[in-house]
């Protein structure tokens, strides 16, 4: 059995994922929040596979998840990105404040 | 004497954590581009310390070979790769910091509170066990997901394409 305890695991993936949600809250660049966002989702894995290894390791569907949330995030990226740079184009900033065209 | 992994964890853990740290505050977008990442190097660091090599693998591919290409390419397309970012207002600050270290502070308490029992048998994560898991046809094989997501990343990739390209009337 491996010597690293389950919950110095959880900690760190607590303290990453609000890490993330720090830098989300704080920034105004919308391609730093979508950093956030990707270290809030990478938290998640290091969840999933950490519960999978520890307490249910005959099964691997924690595995499976982790690689289904990479392959979603890799999409929803992808998705930000073309939004971003469709917002650039046509406003020439990506910045979340004054990207306001669609609210009134 | 400490366990020579329970070092490397925490050597780990402190990388990521830092790398991520600088993620988040630091001013310059390309450079909080470049720490994100070394800590998602840092995870997959971890995956194989946790001898989940799949995952380690799958992280270093997707993750450092793709995603973070993805956003270099489009700081560079919206024209900042050197742009200073302003620092964000002290209330903005200091609200997000008092929201992430009150959530951070409730959830570590219940993850360090709560009695884990671990099950003391190995983890096996040979690659045919995978295999089977994703693409088999058994008993609680993922098949149905799998194929699933493999439609939304065709959806995502035209979804893409469709926005991102230019329209007629801009060109003229």
């Amino acid at each position: 059995m491996t010597a690293i305890p389950l919950t110095h695991i959880l900690v760190l993936s607590t303290l990453l994922f609000f890490i993330g949600v720090f830098g989300f809250l704080t920034r105004r660049n919308l391609i730093a929040m979508l950093m956030g966002l990707e270290l809030m989702l990478n938290s998640v894995n290091i969840n999933f596979i950490a519960f999978n290894k520890y307490l249910y390791p005959e099964q691997i569907e924690g595995l499976g998840f982790t690689i289904f949330i990479v392959a979603i995030a890799a999409a929803e990226a992808a998705v930000a990105i073309a939004i971003i740079i469709n917002l650039f184009r046509t406003t020439h900033h990506i910045d979340a404040e004054q990207a306001d065209s669609l609210k009134y | 004497m400490m366990d020579p992994s329970l070092i490397a964890f925490y050597a780990i853990s402190a990388f990521i954590l830092v790398t991520g740290f600088m993620t988040v505050i630091s001013t310059r977008l390309f450079r909080s581009a470049i720490y994100l990442l070394f800590s998602l190097i840092g995870i997959a660091g971890l995956y194989f310390l946790l001898e989940v090599e799949f995952a380690a693998a799958v992280q270093i591919i997707v993750y450092v070979g793709g995603i973070v290409v993805l956003i270099i390419f489009s700081i560079f397309l919206t024209n900042q790769g050197g742009a200073s970012m302003p620092f964000p207002h002290l209330i903005r600050r200091n609200v997000g910091a008092a929201a992430a270290m009150a959530g951070a502070a409730v959830v570590g308490t219940l993850a360090a509170a709560y009695e884990w029992h671990p099950f003391p048998i190995t983890f096996d994560t040979s690659m045919s066990r995978i295999g089977h898991m994703l693409v088999g046809t058994g008993e609680g094989s993922l098949v149905l997901p799998f194929e699933l997501v493999s439609v939304l990343l065709l959806a995502a990739m035209i979804g893409c394409i469709v926005i991102a390209m230019k329209s007629r009337h801009e060109e003229k």
